[in-house]
C-alpha cells in the first residue's frame, strides 16, 4: 500500500480539511503544482483557484484566495485566506 | 419600618430585576457556546501561521529580514492596542483588561517611552479616554461578532504605521480564554514578531524551496499575521466575555434571589407584628367595655 500525505487545509474562520490523501494539486502563484506523498519541503504563495484533492479515487475540489501552501516532511498545510468547498 | 405595601413594591422590582438577570445569563449562555466553537476553529490558523513564520524567519539571514520580524531595532514608540468586548455586564472582565494595559502604560511612560494606543472594543476607549485621551490613535469596535474585515482594517493600520516609522514595537492586550471560569488578561508582543524556538521542522535532511523566494513570502505572510493576531484575540475575548457576562448574571441571579428571601421574612413579620398589634387593639377595646 503507498503512503498517504498528510493534508490540511485552514482559513482563519476554521479548519475545512484536515486528513489522509492521495495527492493535492494547487495553484502556486509561479504556476500549479501537485503534492505526492514524500514530496520536498517546499514553500509557496498561492493565487486565486481551485485546489484539487484527491483520495481513493474521488476528488474534492476548494476554491482558494490567497494564501501558502507548506510541504514539510509531516505533510501539506495550506494557510487560505478565504476558502469554500465547490 | 416600612409599611406592608413599600415592601411588596420592593420585592416584585428586584423580581423582576432577577428575570432580567436571569435572561441575560441564559443569552450569554447560549452565546458562549458559539463563540467557544468560533475560538476553537480558528485556533489550527493561528498555529500553523505561527509555524510557518518560525520556519521561514529560521532561514532568513539577518540583513534581508523583513523588518516586521525584526523591529526597527528600538523601542521608544510603542504602540499598545487594547482589545475589550463593546459591552458590559460582564463583572470585571473589561476592567481586568484596562487595568493591565494601564499598569503597562504607566511603565513605559515612567521609562521614558512614547506610548500610543489603539482601542478595539467600546469599553477600552470609554475606560482609557479619561486618562489618556491624548495618546488614542484611533479606536475600533468589535460589532456583534469578530470578523476578519475588522481584524483586517486593525492590521492594516498597525502596518501603515509601522511603515510610516511612527511605532517601533507593537503588542496586544487581551483576555486569554482558560476556560469558563478562567480568562487571564494577556500581553502579546506583536512586531517585533516573537517566533517560537521550537518552530523549526526537521527536514530530515532536505533544504526547503521557496516560491518566489523566503523574503517575498514573509513579506507578505506577516501583515497576514497582524491581522490573524488580532482577529484571534478578538474571538478569544468574545469567548470570555460571554463566559464572565454569564458567571457574573448567575452571581448576580442568586444575590436577587437572597434579596428576595430576606424581604419576604421581613415582610411576613411585620405583617404578622401588624396582625398582633389590631387583635390587642380589639382584645383591649373589648375589655375596656
Amino acid at each position: 500500500m503507498a503512503a498517504k500525505l498528510h493534508f490540511s487545509l485552514v482559513s482563519p474562520e476554521r479548519e475545512l480539511f484536515s486528513g489522509e490523501v492521495d495527492q493535492v494539486d494547487a495553484p502556486g502563484a509561479e504556476g500549479d503544482f501537485g503534492v505526492l506523498p514524500g514530496h520536498a519541503p517546499f514553500m509557496t504563495a498561492l493565487r486565486e483557484g481551485p485546489v484539487r484533492v484527491f483520495s481513493g479515487g474521488s476528488s474534492t475540489t476548494y476554491e482558494v484566495q490567497g494564501g501558502f501552501a507548506d510541504v514539510t516532511p509531516a505533510g501539506l498545510t495550506i494557510l487560505a485566506e478565504r476558502a469554500t468547498e465547490v | 419600618m416600612a409599611s406592608l405595601k413599600e415592601m411588596r413594591n420592593r420585592i416584585k422590582s428586584v423580581e423582576s430585576t432577577q428575570k432580567i438577570t436571569k435572561a441575560l445569563q441564559m443569552v450569554a449562555a447560549a452565546k458562549l457556546r458559539r463563540a467557544q466553537q468560533a475560538a476553537q476553529n480558528a485556533r489550527p490558523y493561528a498555529e500553523r501561521m505561527a509555524s510557518v513564520i518560525a520556519n521561514l524567519a529560521a532561514g532568513v539571514s539577518g540583513d534581508g529580514a523583513p523588518r516586521l520580524l525584526v523591529g526597527t531595532g528600538q523601542d521608544i514608540k510603542q504602540l499598545i492596542i487594547v482589545a475589550t468586548a463593546d459591552r458590559g455586564l460582564a463583572g470585571g472582565f473589561n476592567s481586568s483588561i484596562v487595568r493591565m494595559a494601564r499598569e503597562r502604560i504607566a511603565t513605559l511612560l515612567a521609562e521614558g517611552k512614547d506610548v500610543k494606543i489603539i482601542t478595539l472594543g467600546k469599553k477600552a476607549r470609554d475606560q482609557l479616554k479619561r486618562l489618556y485621551g491624548d495618546r488614542i490613535v484611533e479606536s475600533f469596535e468589535t460589532g456583534a461578532t469578530p470578523s476578519l474585515a475588522v481584524a483586517e482594517s486593525v492590521g492594516q493600520k498597525v502596518a501603515a504605521m509601522f511603515e510610516a516609522g511612527e511605532v517601533d514595537v507593537v503588542s496586544l492586550t487581551y483576555s486569554k480564554f482558560k476556560s469558563v471560569v478562567t480568562q487571564t488578561p494577556t500581553f502579546q508582543q506583536m512586531i517585533p514578531a516573537v517566533v517560537s524556538g521550537s518552530g523549526a521542522v526537521d527536514l530530515q535532511g532536505a533544504s526547503y524551496e521557496y516560491e518566489p523566494d523566503a523574503e517575498a513570502i514573509l513579506e507578505t505572510l506577516l501583515p497576514r499575521n497582524l491581522n490573524v493576531q488580532v482577529l484571534s484575540a478578538m474571538l478569544e475575548n468574545q469567548a470570555g466575555f460571554f463566559a464572565a457576562q454569564m458567571s457574573a448574571m448567575d452571581n448576580a441571579t442568586r444575590a436577587a434571589g437572597d434579596m428576595i428571601a430576606a424581604l419576604n421574612l421581613l415582610k411576613n413579620r411585620t405583617r404578622q407584628a401588624q396582625i398582633t398589634k389590631e387583635l390587642i387593639e380589639i382584645i383591649s377595646g373589648a375589655e375596656a367595655l
